[in-house]
């Protein structure tokens, strides 16, 4: 693939795989020269990106290499330092309802006192928008998205009284609600047990079916070529993306997972001392 | 007593009046309380009172005017004001947000004293009262101040219905609130400014030093008895609305005594209550769940004790408690509490005199024996499961073994049996104990009970 025009950060490997030449309102996701940063130090550098429509796309890296922030930053809920991020070639605030989210399973409290079907239902609130209460409608689209998890059971279970997989399967399920065409999905396969894990591949397989473009953060790399037709190779910058087969090269897990990438972090670490010394 | 009388029969309309309006106080109260004590901001309440009061003494300084919307804005005013700072403190400063809210809450506070103590003594004829700010004074509200607290209580309750749904999800998950494009930052405001005003509403009866008690104590005591936030909010309403208005019965009763006080003991009392007796939550079912664990361990050992021993030698059932005492370690006088305890149960019977020897024997019943020999049986699947599987993935699986084996249900045995049997080729009737080894599993626990018992 041609990727000159973008050729900017002289870092950029020449194995992220652009979509060059497709029509933009048929790219689920594209990313262009996206730098983030939290506190001034830079987190992802000159992310360009392209995930193409209908695929099951692996986010794979070690930790700190950014993951999560490339999910959060396509939401734009966190502030770019440069770059933009179109969906199907549009803003995103305007292409909102068209992207479900799985945060990570330990970023909300269990312990708060609702049921599983309050959760899911919560899926729901985008359309309904401010004020609006969740009517019979939406109380029958979250009982099936719990149904289809195969938590149709447990729909009145206070969520602390869940186990680990299952309180997953509620989350998955909230997103299943949202009915959306892109789905982005934080580590949903974090401490669970290996039937969960079966399970929740099984609904993202079946999404993939219906044309759904899902992104998932992924930990286990064993499973990354059996699970995903697209990988996104991630350390704080994009190392690589592109079909599974092609660029989950040994070379590439190397160059992720290695020590190369301590230039930038080293970099990072500068950038944020030297602000922080004139501040 | 023609007092009593007269408040308890509610004949006097002024009372009637203001016990209402405690009522509605602290009902408004306990249902804020309830999202600020889970968004964590329930000391945010407290900041906001104590800062409030010099804007009291401000406002009536500058107006001369003892109405309460007059006082109600100066108290917003300075109470916003302090709560910005503490803010600004936060975001701009290596100091915590603890440290940040008690310097802001006793500068402010202190200030208050200071102009209060100014207007106490500055002969202004209609000054008196003020103070009531401090404590509450909820009999000195007068008609056209429970008119405005009662109106703006309804409001506040009926903003709270209106923005239920995005309150509930701002405190269960705001990314994932933002993601749906609802504003965190513009639900939080809302939140926060019914906060506000429920403070400000409630500072003339409970006064500024303890409002945040109102918030907070019904919210707690209402926790104990739900897992659902709409019934949370609902009960922490109604224990705040009982609290308000028993509290402004009490004061009413002896003259001096403030309402803010007395309310705060009312909502305490209920939070007692609760902690104490709520299911699941409250410290007696809690004492009563691990008496029940505890009771279960022992019987589970008992039994297993048993079984080994009989295991050891197949034509001997029945025991004497020093030898079950030397099996289980255990204190002889602790053996006999427990076998009278399985004999209650009809797991056990002590043979008073079977013939020759074996008096003051203990053997178990049918029921026993089944349920020693299941025991047995789990205790030894769940040990070979843990050493064919390094990494434990069952959902219900993440105790050690000990404290898993009292645990397992024969759903989950079944299961175990399965997995060994298809993936290790262990025969399940076969299983031996792997740290001792020569006391094999004997799967013959039915037969011998039967034995036994005819």
């Amino acid at each position: 693939m041609n990727a000159d025009e973008k050729k900017k950060s002289p870092e950029r490997a020449s194995s992220v795989q652009l979509l060059d030449g497709v029509d933009p309102s048929r790219i689920p996701i594209q990313i262009h020269d996206m730098t983030i940063a939290y506190h001034r130090k830079p987190v992802l550098w000159d992310v360009d990106l392209d995930v193409p429509e209908g695929k099951l796309v692996g986010i794979v890296g070690p930790n700190g290499a950014g993951k999560s922030t490339m999910i959060t930053s396509i939401m734009d809920l966190v502030p770019k330092a440069s770059g933009w991020v179109k969906i199907y070639g549009e803003p995103y605030e305007k292409m909102r309802r068209s992207i479900g989210y799985v945060p990570q399973r330990e970023s909300v409290d269990w312990d708060f006192p609702i049921s599983a079907l309050e959760v899911v239902t919560m899926g729901r609130y985008g359309r309904l928008g401010w004020i609006r209460r969740p009517g019979r409608e939406d109380r029958r689209a979250a009982e099936e998205a719990l149904d289809k998890v195969g938590m149709g059971e447990y729909a009145n279970r206070q969520i602390s009284q869940l186990s680990g997989g299952q309180q997953q399967r509620v989350f998955l399920a909230r997103a299943l609600a949202q009915d959306t065409q892109i789905y982005l999905m934080d580590e949903p396969f974090a401490g669970v047990d290996s039937a969960t894990e079966q399970a929740i591949i099984d609904i993202l397989m079946e999404l993939r079916k219906q044309d759904k473009t899902i992104l998932v953060v992924h930990h286990d790399l064993q499973t990354v070529t059996r699970y995903f037709d697209w990988v996104i190779m991630l350390n704080m910058r994009v190392v690589a993306s592109g079909p599974t087969a092609e660029v989950f090269t040994d070379e590439n897990l190397h160059k992720t997972y290695g020590g190369r990438l301590t230039v930038l972090s080293q970099a990072a670490e500068a950038v944020q001392d030297y602000e922080r010394g004139r501040g | 007593m023609a007092d009593f009388i007269s408040f308890f029969t509610l004949a006097d309309a002024n009372v009637r009046f203001v016990l209402f309006g405690s009522l509605l106080i602290g009902a408004t109260g306990g249902m804020l309380g309830t999202f600020a004590v889970l968004r964590r901001r329930s000391l945010m309440g407290d900041a906001l009172a104590h800062a409030a009061l010099p804007g009291v003494a401000l406002a009536f300084m500058l107006t001369g005017s003892k109405s309460l919307p007059v006082l109600i804005t100066g108290a917003t005013v300075t109470g916003v004001l302090g709560v910005l700072i503490i803010q600004f403190i936060v975001n701009n400063t290596r100091i915590k947000a603890d440290a940040a809210l008690g310097i802001v809450l006793s500068v402010f506070f202190g200030v208050g004293i200071v102009l209060l103590t100014h207007i106490q003594g500055s002969g202004v004829g209609n000054q008196s009262g003020l103070d009531k700010f401090l404590f509450g004074q909820a009999a000195a509200m007068v008609h056209d101040d429970i008119i405005v607290m009662a109106v703006l209580s309804v409001a506040i309750i009926v903003v709270v219905l209106l923005f239920y749904k995005e309150f509930k999800a701002l405190i269960f998950d705001p990314k994932f609130l933002q993601s749906l494009g609802i504003s965190v930052r513009v639900t939080d405001l809302i939140l926060m400014g019914l906060i506000v005003l429920t403070v400000m509403v409630g500072l003339q009866a409970v006064g500024v030093v303890l409002i945040a008690a109102m918030l907070i104590t019904p919210a707690v005591a209402a926790r104990f008895w739900t897992q659902r936030l709409h019934v949370l909010v609902i009960l922490s309403a109604l224990i705040g609305g009982l609290s308000g208005a028993a509290g402004t019965f009490l004061s009413s009763q002896a003259p001096r005594v403030p309402t803010g006080p007395v309310m705060v003991l009312v909502a305490t009392g209920f939070f007692v209550f609760s902690a104490l007796f709520g299911p699941r939550r409250g410290l007696v079912s809690r004492l009563r769940r691990l008496r029940h664990n505890e009771l279960r361990e022992r019987r589970h050992h008992f039994l297993r004790a048993v079984i080994k021993l009989r295991e050891a030698d197949p034509d001997t059932h029945a025991f004497t408690h020093e030898e079950l005492a030397a099996e289980l370690e255990w204190d002889p006088a602790r053996v006999r509490r427990e076998a009278r305890r399985l004999v209650r149960a009809g797991a056990a019977v002590i043979d008073k005199a079977s013939g020759e020897v074996r008096v003051d024997h203990v053997r178990l019943t049918q029921r026993g024996t089944a349920e020693g020999t299941f025991i047995v049986k789990s205790h030894r699947l769940w040990e070979h499961y843990l050493v064919y599987r390094d990494i434990l993935s069952a959902d219900h699986v993440d105790r050690p073994a000990d404290e898993v084996e009292h645990l397992l249900t024969p759903e989950l045995i079944g299961r175990l049996e399965d997995i060994l049997q298809r993936e290790h080729g262990l025969d399940p009737k076969s299983v031996v104990n792997i740290h001792e080894t020569g006391s094999g599993y004997r799967p013959h626990g039915r037969e011998e009970a039967e034995k036994v018992a005819s």
